[in-house]
């Protein structure tokens, strides 16, 4: 409305002959206008309440394992249990590391606050946590911390010689390294330790040792198992969409029961099925041996390892590439690969330079689809996988259930969250999310 | 799909082996969930078939582990089966309480979820929705993020904020999860829908609320319902968030299920899979009805 004179409201119809006017003598490019506008508001405040109600329950506790992944306060903050009452720690060692830049050897000033740290601890009864801290980054420090807070006290200069009499490992220059690191509550160590990582005693960034490198390697595992399940599953689909496809709709709605009652069954009840099928003492080994395929002291190990994760996981997720495939493959029109026979070409060729390129968005959709519900599997690994057939969820439900180091594990989900949004906004624009469906 | 009478000898031996295969990998789909049907009724507490079972002797078959989701957890589980052991089954069976808690979490999680989930489904399929594909984006994602980093990041928002082992932070969590579903199944109700249907009421001087429960409400009911489905399942088979967040006394079907699994796995799940099994069946059944019935509506004929 740039182009409308400010007083228009003053304008009468008949002064204004040239324009188009509502019946109250809006134009009417103002008034569609503002319906337009309206129409907009009445649109968003139908989503609104949704939109609220998934930033309250997903995306703010999402913000909160983000946060949680470089920011620990084990070393600085201390938070009462029954009253909640926040208390700084450690508050002299951290002014001498902020003191003093990296690398530097502690002196006796370092000792001094240490040992002053050490009393306050004692009192507040949290030798145990801060020590807990330094742990996940440099093993046997809990002891460490609650033997000399015990004594800390009694403790006489000069510092040195007190502390080290106490434990020589407070003269570990790598010791030294983690409480540095840990002296602030903001910190990118988590993600470092994610990466098989660390800071060296100048503050360098080194790779651990490598019998302590795990996390790579299974980021590693996860990715290779995850691409291998989404080619099984793609090998799998394709021959059943296009029998789907290609036959009159009575027959594929019936086989289509096939495909949808896998999908509607419960996940526990599916993996439940497969520990039974694939047991040494179990349905399959148990109809081996009774055919005489393999010997009965000889039977197959298919669960609590790789292939018993690869088998399940593609049962359950072979639906998600089927469908896909057949919502592409209905449309398609046989007359072109009758054309292409019909010009002489093989049914080799007219498939493979007629047919399958036809059906390519399909496969994007579902191998997409697979390969991102493959990454984060968490349930199927744990019941089937054995040691060796763990992915990195499990190994985050590891950090968050039994060694309890959440900043860890916050790391770790934050890393595999990053590459699933990635694959998640590759999936919007290849294939667009309104063109998921269910069945 | 027949194969021309000229096709060569090779062509039909591909065919003939192509069948095969097909028929193969349907039977990879279907057998593991139909296995546990029979073997749920073994008379031995073992996961394969027995002798007996194999020569259809009656006495290979039992329904003791039915029994057994009765019977687990109860008070006096040898008493007479009068009303009193029935009131006992209803107040201690452990599986029994796990159904019960499935079931009050997977209603109002459903609700939840197909309230908030129609509403912005109508807002979201309307062609002036400003930042739709974003908004999409955002709503549908529960269902893409791996399920270990939503139950992990709820893990810590709930203990900050209290909703940790209660019944409405389990019931939030769960419609978040059901909520694409309903999202996608509405959505593609109303593609397609004829707005010119409203305007008709509204020129007939129906208010926007008439024009809603009568006109568009009946149109979509078939893809609100199999979005409400889809979100009950989604609800009823969820592990991780329980395990996560709610408290150690609130059991749910899969939780159970979880530790049966993990501790002694007894033939008993296999009688609460098979349950779920049926169960799958019938929603599945009703979703397929559902389908067709507002294909009909819409009148979009199936090709």
């Amino acid at each position: 409305m740039s182009d409308a004179p400010a007083d228009m409201s003053l304008m009468s119809p008949a002064q204004d002959a040239g324009r188009l006017t509502t019946k109250d003598g809006r134009p009417l490019k103002a008034a569609l206008a503002a319906a337009e506008a309206q129409a907009k508001r009445k649109a968003f405040f139908l989503v609104l309440p949704l939109f609220l109600f998934v930033l309250i329950t997903f995306v703010a506790p999402i913000g909160q394992l983000l946060h949680r992944s470089i920011n620990n306060p084990g070393f600085t903050t201390h938070t009462d249990i029954s009253s909640g009452t926040k208390t700084p720690i450690m508050v002299n060692i951290r002014d001498w590391f902020d003191a003093n830049p990296a690398g530097t050897p502690p002196d006796e000033a370092a000792y001094e606050a240490l040992a002053k740290d050490l009393v306050v601890l004692r009192e507040l009864k949290a030798p145990g946590i801060v020590g807990t801290r330094i742990n996940y980054e440099r093993s046997g420090s809990r002891s460490l911390f609650t033997k000399t807070a015990r004594k800390a006290a009694k403790l006489e200069p000069p510092y040195t010689e007190a502390l080290l009499d106490i434990d020589e490992d407070w003269g570990d220059p790598q010791l030294w390294s983690v409480m540095r690191g840990a002296s602030s509550a903001y910190t990118l160590n988590f993600y470092l330790a994610a990466l098989d990582l660390t800071r060296d005693e100048t503050g360098e960034i080194v790779s651990v040792n490598e019998n302590r490198q795990v996390y790579v390697k299974l980021f590693t595992r996860t990715l290779v198992l995850s691409l291998l399940i989404t080619f099984v599953c793609f090998v799998l689909a394709y021959p059943v969409a296009h029998l789907l496809a290609t036959l009159p709709l009575r027959y594929s709605n019936l086989l289509m029961i096939f495909v949808l009652l896998p999908f509607w069954t419960s996940l526990l009840v599916r993996t439940t099925s497969w520990m039974v099928l694939l047991q040494s003492q179990g349905v399959v080994n148990d109809a081996l041996v009774a055919t005489g395929t393999i010997a009965d002291d000889s039977r197959i190990q298919m669960m609590y390892n790789q292939t018993g994760t690869i088998i399940a996981m593609t049962h359950i997720l072979l639906p998600f590439m089927i469908l896909p495939l057949y919502s592409v493959m209905r449309p398609i029109n046989p007359s072109y690969v009758r054309a292409a026979r019909s010009l002489g070409a093989t049914s080799w060729t007219a498939f493979r330079r007629i047919y399958f390129p036809q059906t390519i968005p399909g496969i994007g959709a579902g191998a997409l689809l697979v390969f991102i519900l493959a990454v984060g599997y968490y349930i199927t690994p744990a019941l089937v996988g054995g040691a060796d057939g763990q992915l990195i969820s499990n190994l985050i439900a590891f950090h968050m259930t039994k060694s309890l180091n959440w900043s860890l594990a916050a790391a770790l989900a934050a890393l595999l969250l990053g590459g699933v949004l990635v694959l998640y906004w590759l999936y919007d624009r290849l294939v667009g999310i309104d063109n998921l469906k269910l069945g | 799909m027949a194969l021309p009478s000229h096709a060569s000898t090779l062509e039909k031996v591909w065919h003939k082996s192509y069948l095969v295969i097909c028929g193969l990998i349907f039977l990879f789909l279907i057998a593991p969930i139909l296995i546990v049907i029979p073997l749920s009724f073994n008379a031995e507490p073992y996961f394969t078939f027995t002798e007996k079972m194999l020569s259809f002797d009656p006495t290979g078959y039992s329904t003791r582990w039915y029994d057994l989701l009765l019977t687990f957890g109860m008070d006096q589980p040898e008493n007479t089966r009068d009303s009193s052991w029935w009131a006992d089954v209803w107040a201690n069976a452990a599986w029994v309480n796990a159904a019960k808690n499935s079931v009050i979490i997977g209603f109002f999680s459903t609700l939840l979820a197909t309230v908030l989930g129609t509403l912005a489904a109508l807002g979201l399929s309307r062609p002036e929705m400003p930042f739709r594909r974003a908004i999409m984006a955002v709503l549908i994602s529960p269902m893409i993020v791996p399920i270990i980093i939503t139950a992990t990041g709820l893990f810590f928002f709930y203990s900050m904020t209290g909703l940790a082992n209660s019944y409405v932070g389990v019931v939030m969590a769960h419609a978040t999860l059901g909520i694409p579903f309903v999202i996608i199944t509405v959505t593609a109700t109303l593609v397609g829908f004829d707005h010119s249907l409203t305007r008709a009421a509204a020129n007939l001087g129906a208010t926007p609320t008439t024009t809603f429960f009568k006109i568009t409400m009946p149109l979509i009911l078939p893809g609100v319902i199999s979005g409400a489905l889809f979100a009950f399942v989604t609800s009823f088979d969820e592990v991780v968030v329980v395990l996560f967040v709610a408290a150690h006394d609130q059991q749910t079907i899969p939780r159970q299920m979880w530790n049966g699994i993990r501790e002694q796995i007894s033939p008993a799940i296999l009688s609460v899979a098979t349950i779920l099994v049926i169960i799958s069946i019938l929603l599945l059944t009703t979703v397929e009805i559902l389908r067709r019935r507002s294909e009909r509506l819409r009148g979009v004929s199936p090709q």
